[in-house]
């Protein structure tokens, strides 16, 4: 193919406009924020895994809990979750590149800089920000370290970052099907990617305000969130989570369309209720939207606000227990194979829907009082994140790997990656359960003894799992540089045009329109 | 790192022993604990079924859905079944599978509502106590009667940093706890000085969050008597794991008694004002003072943390006009984690910290405030 | 991209744009933040301000060049539908995305008047479960009003009274920005920025409709006119600053009327000048380049919207801050 056009060097890196190669950069860049937020984790682990302070100061510590949290979710879980919609959406809509190509490389390339500033904190007077990844006011205004204004500037740019590559992704998948390939027939990650852009588009904004306001509050004399001048420190909440809790749906839907990809693939039968699916998409889209002060019962909101908020929270158990049940129903009666990408996709539906769980337990307002700010609210998340949206990726990199880059990686190696961090994640993030209910507060940097056993644990299975993740950068590795060479299908007759396309795939994925039938349309 | 083998040792020794002692309310804090405390408030006990209520719908539900899948992984692997069904809708399953979940959480939700509603209920109290969180440190504040102190952290550092043993309530001690009677309803309203708290004694199953110009109310009318301990709940910056929350719940008689011996203290307290102290005395009194309230930010050194808490060695403050030395510590510094402690601090006190600074550390300046003085410092203010 | 067939597929090369411009982002906001650190004593080093302009000139020079190459682009025939779909599709959603950035502040101004103010100020509210306490214990002395001229502190009378830590003193303001009553009306200034707003966005209509009846004159008067009401209203609202400022003591620093007032109309002005802006150089790109035809002129239709947005977002100030 166009080979001769190929563009080499640095340059290829630095001044792309095609998909694959920023989709490539987004998932590298990700994967490197994936392992400075985990060893700030292994720092919080480590200073966690006896009562008393050892390691680090209780100031450092926050630092390394807001940071940790910032970076894995701004860092690690969205851009990778962008990385596989550049990759994917084109290839899988027929198109031969996104809408906006040099838009999408600028959206990239604004994240190293948004990190490197934010990573440069650490660095100054005063230290890094620390004041959890949630940035509560005032602690987070008036009683900040002088770094919070690079943190708010960083937060600007990562927002635009986002708006402009949601807006690029929503283009794409708006004016770049293929002929014949109808919204109703585009595959679910598409459809996941889609209703997430919207998400981000509506979100991100009021975040970029939050910090904003912020600014003024710090540096201009605002009164937004102080009472003394008529403000509200809880108004910072009520905006914060306006954007937080779509945000959490942002870091999972995605990781759905992957699961809704994988399951019929190795269960070698078509998905179950394609349907209903994309409308559960959308209503938890929808839901997330009304449901934020599920993170605030306890400020002291009107009684009817409570019951609103944990009501519509509770709701949203609804939707997503239909996609549960159509994953299992997928399942069912299929001819199985559990291929490592199988297996993280099948990890992510029980663990996911275990993090479900709590999160529901935690939408029982009255019981929240009980649990709000504790380990278990640690836990909760743990799991809808990491066996979720991390598993999520994971999954995707072992499904569509071979794609990429024309090799296929080692099935052995895959496995015992997967086992590893199956492991290692229950033993690090499910005593936190018992912890969060004993009573154990988050963000401290030390604990009565009572917690000192379940913590014990926890630590060691945060360096498993730690460990089992650079055992993975060998694998992937191990597969570019030595991996056999894979077919264009890759799997058993996977379903969808980006198989019908060479591993790798041309530099420019389809230079004309490929015709739709319905062996490649979602559903069959 | 400090991980020392011995320690490794004994806690796998006790894992493997696996004691679980079951939860329970009085002062042991039992090791093992999987679940949330039962609580010695009526709220408490139903927030208590609510939460194992809502566990076990999810128990429930995931031994149905996990169940369903490890059957298919079973039964439908290539292995067992090669030709795959090709079914992929139906209508009226996924009706089911909408509904049922959605009639359940109705269910759920009556009761939860109605919890949460009697937990908003903090009319006709019998007690009103104001809780003020500060960076970092309670203050109780007995509405109507004429008590009110702090409550700081008790644990000595030396266990914090691994050089003294850690008793039984490491980090969960405090120098003086909250008192309340049995059996009446005591209104707590929560508020703070400077960042976000929030006051939690799991319990009595309340946790709200003190919130600076506002106020929020909860209450409890506890059933058992005992020492009952939480921990702020909000991140509230450097020594937000260090500020716990002791309770002791005592008979009414009690209660009584203890609240007219605390009105005694008060009152001495108030002639000793009037007295003239020597600077010995005042610094010794000082140095009492300065570690409770001051340490945690300035450092036992008074070298503070650079970047974030200033040095009072040999500083323009600490070793200037005595009144800019008053002020500050008096007004505290607006915007900055220096609070007012003016209005936390007996004029007494005052004046020994801050005579106190001016002598300690090698700042040897030789002079010294009397109560008195401070007293007249704040009246002239307020003029 | 020889193999691409142009009439259905245009792919850009490739382009240092891009990284250039995340660059000049960065410097900007680097810069910004040293600078701003730096007017509050907090600086790490004294140079922001070089680096603040530094990036913003590269900023500016490289949209230029991007738009410039953009505008090569649709000249050479190589836009077909499908990219000008995507530029459609491309302004629309940022424009919605400007909308939630709105939507933020609208909230705030929302929460603070129907929750906020009237709980700190002791007023139950609809929902019958806001507690006086605060009002009671923190507050007393306090009247709840809109807007609030006289900040909680004042009220208690000033910082060694409570226990509030605050964000320093309040001063003012004096008088409100609101409406004024029938008789000010014809004075009141707002009044006469809604109508010059109102109208330019007429204005740009007509522009518009001239334009694709290809009747290029016309096209400059109308967009001329809509660009000098754009410059009319920046000058009014400048006075209308100069005012709070100075006769009405209101500014970002007298309490959250004050911080609410600024931060809206703020944003909105700072709109307003980049839409002004923009339609500025649509002038100067169909008088002096003689860029544009009836069926291609979507730059021109672009700033149009734009236009139309902050028109919107004016009203719902005029509602909301000025006259509610
Ligand atoms: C990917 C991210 C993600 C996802 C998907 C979710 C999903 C959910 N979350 Fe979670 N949540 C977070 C990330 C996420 N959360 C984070 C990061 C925080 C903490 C933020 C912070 O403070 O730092 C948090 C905190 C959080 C809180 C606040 C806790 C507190 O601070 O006190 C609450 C409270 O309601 C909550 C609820 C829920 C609910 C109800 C869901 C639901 O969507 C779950 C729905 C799924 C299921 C229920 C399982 C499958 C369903 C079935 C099998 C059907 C049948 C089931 C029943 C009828 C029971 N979450
Ligand atoms: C997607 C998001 C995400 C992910 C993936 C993770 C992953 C992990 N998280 Fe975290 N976490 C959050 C999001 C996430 N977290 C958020 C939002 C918070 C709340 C923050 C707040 O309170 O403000 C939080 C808070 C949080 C806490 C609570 C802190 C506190 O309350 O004080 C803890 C404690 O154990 C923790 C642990 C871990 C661990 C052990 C992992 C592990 O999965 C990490 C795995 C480890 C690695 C991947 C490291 C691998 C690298 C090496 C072994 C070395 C090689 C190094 C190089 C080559 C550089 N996280
Ligand atoms: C919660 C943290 C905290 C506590 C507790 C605290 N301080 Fe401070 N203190 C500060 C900070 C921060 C400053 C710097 C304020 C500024 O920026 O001007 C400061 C400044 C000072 C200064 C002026 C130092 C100088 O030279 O500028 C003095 C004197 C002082 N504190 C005395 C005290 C005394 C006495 C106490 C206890 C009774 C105390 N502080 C408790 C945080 C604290
Ligand atoms: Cu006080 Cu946390
Ligand atoms: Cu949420």
């Amino acid at each position: 193919m166009s080979e001769s056009h190929h563009p080499t060097g640095i340059k290829r890196w630095l001044y792309t406009t095609n998909h694959k190669d920023i989709g490539t950069l987004y998932l590298w860049f990700s994967f490197l924020m994936f392992l400075v937020g985990g060893v700030m984790a292994l720092v919080i682990r480590a200073e966690l895994f006896q009562p008393g302070l050892q390691l680090v100061e209780p100031n450092f510590f926050n630092q390394m809990t807001t940071m940790h949290g910032l970076i894995m979710v701004f860092g690690a879980v969205m851009p990778a979750f962008v990385g596989l919609a550049n990759w994917m959406i084109p290839l899988m809509i027929g198109a031969p590149d996104m809408a906006l190509p040099r838009l999408n490389n600028l959206s990239f390339w604004i994240l190293p800089f948004a990190f490197f500033m934010l990573l440069s904190t650490l660095f100054m007077p005063g230290g890094a920000p620390n004041f959890g990844w949630t940035f509560y006011a005032p602690l987070s205004t008036t009683y900040a370290p002088p770094s919070v204004t690079y943190f708010i500037f960083a937060i600007h740019i990562m927002g635009a970052s986002s708006i402009l590559g949601s807006i690029n992704i929503i283009a794409t998948i708006m004016g770049m099907r293929a002929p014949g390939m109808g919204y109703m027939k585009m595959p679910l990650f598409v459809w996941t990617w889609f209703i997430t852009a919207y998400l981000l588009i509506a979100v991100m904004p009021v975040l970029a305000g939050a910090v904003t306001m912020m600014l003024i509050d710090i540096h201009f004399g605002g009164s937004f969130f102080s009472a003394a001048g008529g403000g509200d420190p809880v108004l910072f909440q009520h905006i914060f989570w306006f954007f937080g809790h779509p945000e959490v749906y942002i870091m999972i839907l995605p990781a759905f369309g992957v699961a809704s990809a994988i399951i019929p693939t190795f269960a070698r039968k078509p998905l179950f209720g394609y349907h209903s699916m994309v409308y559960a998409t959308a209503s938890i889209a929808f839901l997330s939207f009304i449901v934020w002060a599920h993170h605030m019962f306890t400020v002291g909101m009107p009684l009817v606000a409570e019951g609103f908020f944990m009501f519509s929270t509770m709701i949203i158990a609804v939707p997503t227990g239909v996609k549960i049940f159509n994953w299992v129903a997928t399942m069912w009666r299929g001819s199985m194979t559990f291929e490592t990408p199988m297996l993280f996709a099948v990890a992510f539906v029980i663990l996911f829907t275990i993090g479900g769980f709590s999160g529901l337990m935690l939408a029982i307002a009255p019981a929240d009082f009980q649990y709000h700010d504790t380990y278990f609210v640690v836990a909760h998340f743990h799991y809808v994140l990491v066996p979720g949206a991390i598993f999520g990726i994971m999954a995707a990199v072992y499904f569509w790997l071979p794609k990429w880059c024309g090799k296929m990686y080692d099935e052995m190696m895959g496995k015992v990656h997967f086992w590893l961090s199956f492991i290692g994640l229950n033993v690090t993030f499910f005593p936190m359960h018992f912890v969060g209910l004993a009573g154990m507060p988050r963000r401290i940097p030390d604990y009565a003894l009572q917690f000192a056993d379940f913590n014990m644990i926890s630590s060691a299975g945060a360096f498993l799992f730690g460990f089992s993740q650079v055992f993975f950068l060998g694998i992937v590795l191990q597969t570019i540089l030595y991996g056999k060479k894979a077919r264009s299908e890759v799997w058993d007759n996977p379903h969808g045009l980006e198989w019908t396309l060479p591993s790798p795939p041309p530099y420019h994925s389809f230079t004309q329109p490929p015709q739709v039938t319905m062996a490649h349309a979602s559903p069959r | 790192m400090h991980i020392n083998l011995n320690t490794l040792l004994l806690y796998t020794g006790i894992m493997m022993s696996g004691a679980f002692i079951p939860a329970s309310v009085a002062e042991e804090l039992p090791r093992w604990q999987l679940n949330m405390p039962q609580g010695v408030t009526e709220i408490s006990r139903d927030i208590y079924g609510l939460h194992m209520a809502v566990l076990w719908v999810c128990v429930v539900i995931g031994v149905i859905v996990f169940g369903a899948m490890f059957i298919s992984m079973v039964l439908h692997h290539r292995s067992r079944n090669k030709e795959a069904a090709t079914f992929h809708e139906n209508f009226w399953v996924e009706v089911a599978w909408t509904t049922i979940p959605a009639i359940i959480l109705i269910i759920l939700f009556i009761p939860s509502m109605r919890t949460i509603s009697q937990m908003y209920d903090t009319q006709a109290a019998d007690i009103d106590i104001l809780v003020t969180g500060f960076q970092w440190k309670w203050k109780y504040e007995y509405l109507g009667e004429d008590v009110k102190f702090f409550s700081n952290l008790s644990t000595p550092s030396g266990a914090i940093y691994g050089i003294e043993n850690k008793n039984n309530h490491y980090l969960l001690d405090v120098d003086e706890p909250l008192v309340v009677p049995l059996h009446k309803k005591i209104r707590f309203l929560i508020t703070a000085n400077d960042v976000l708290h929030a006051w939690w004694v799991p319990a009595f199953a309340v946790k709200q969050d003190a919130i600076p110009g506002f106020i929020n109310e909860a209450w409890a009318r506890i059933e058992e008597p005992g020492t009952y301990r939480g921990q702020c709940a909000e991140l509230c910056g450097k020594d937000h794991g260090f500020m716990p929350i002791v309770v002791k719940a005592v008979s009414d008689d009690e209660y009584r008694s203890w609240l007219a011996e605390r009105k005694r203290q008060t009152a001495q307290e108030r002639t000793l004002m009037a007295q003239q102290f020597s600077l010995e005395q005042l610094v010794e009194r000082g140095e009492k003072v300065y570690q409770s309230q001051c340490m945690v930010c300035h450092n036992a050194n008074g070298k503070g943390i650079p970047g974030a808490f200033p040095s009072l060695v040999g500083t323009a403050i600490s070793t200037g006009l005595m009144n800019d030395h008053i002020d500050i510590v008096v007004n505290g510094r607006a915007g900055t984690t220096m609070q007012a402690f003016g209005s936390q601090l007996s004029p007494l006190d005052l004046a020994a910290v801050i005579t106190y600074e001016r002598n300690a550390w090698g700042n040897n300046m030789g002079d010294m405030v009397q109560a008195i003085d401070i007293a007249r410092f704040i009246n002239d203010a307020k003029q | 991209m020889a193999k691409q067939d142009p009439e259905i597929y245009y792919v850009p090369e490739k382009s240092r744009k891009p990284i250039l411009m995340a660059l000049a982002m960065f410097l900007t906001v680097f810069g910004a933040a040293t600078t701003i650190n730096h007017m509050s004593g907090t600086a790490i080093f004294p140079i922001g301000g070089y680096i603040l302009f530094a990036g913003l000139v590269l900023f500016v020079t490289i949209m230029f060049l991007w738009f410039r190459t953009a505008i090569m682009e649709n000249l050479a025939g190589l836009n077909n539908e499908q990219v000008k779909q995507s530029y459609v599709l491309g302004m629309s959603w940022f424009i919605f995305s400007e909308v939630m950035f709105f939507f933020g502040f609208f909230f705030a101004l929302a929460y603070v008047r129907n929750f906020a103010v009237p709980w700190l100020g002791g007023e139950a509210d609809l929902l019958g479960t806001m507690r006086q306490s605060t009002h009671d214990i923190l507050w007393n002395g306090l009247v709840t009003q809109w807007p609030l001229m006289e900040t909680p502190q004042q009220a208690v009378g000033g910082a060694s009274q409570q226990l509030i830590a605050n964000n320093g003193e309040f001063i003012g303001p004096h008088a409100s920005m609101s409406f004024p009553g029938w008789l000010g009306l014809f004075t009141w200034l707002p009044l006469w920025n809604t109508v010059v707003l109102l109208t330019s966005s007429f204005t740009v209509h007509i522009a518009h409709l001239h334009l694709k009846n290809n009747d290029r004159n016309k096209l400059t008067v109308w967009l001329g006119i809509t660009v000098l009401l754009g410059i009319t209203f920046i000058l009014l609202q400048y006075i209308e600053y100069h005012e709070a400022y100075n006769q009405y003591g209101l500014t970002l620093q007298s309490g959250i009327y004050g911080t609410t007032f600024f931060m809206l109309t703020g944003f909105h002005g700072f709109h307003v000048i980049m839409g002004t802006v923009i339609l500025l150089v649509m002038w100067l790109r169909s008088t002096i380049a003689g860029h544009f035809s009836p069926s291609n002129h979507f730059g021109f239709e672009a700033a149009s919207w734009y236009w139309h947005f902050v028109d919107v977002v004016w009203v719902c100030l005029f509602i909301f801050v000025y006259i509610l």
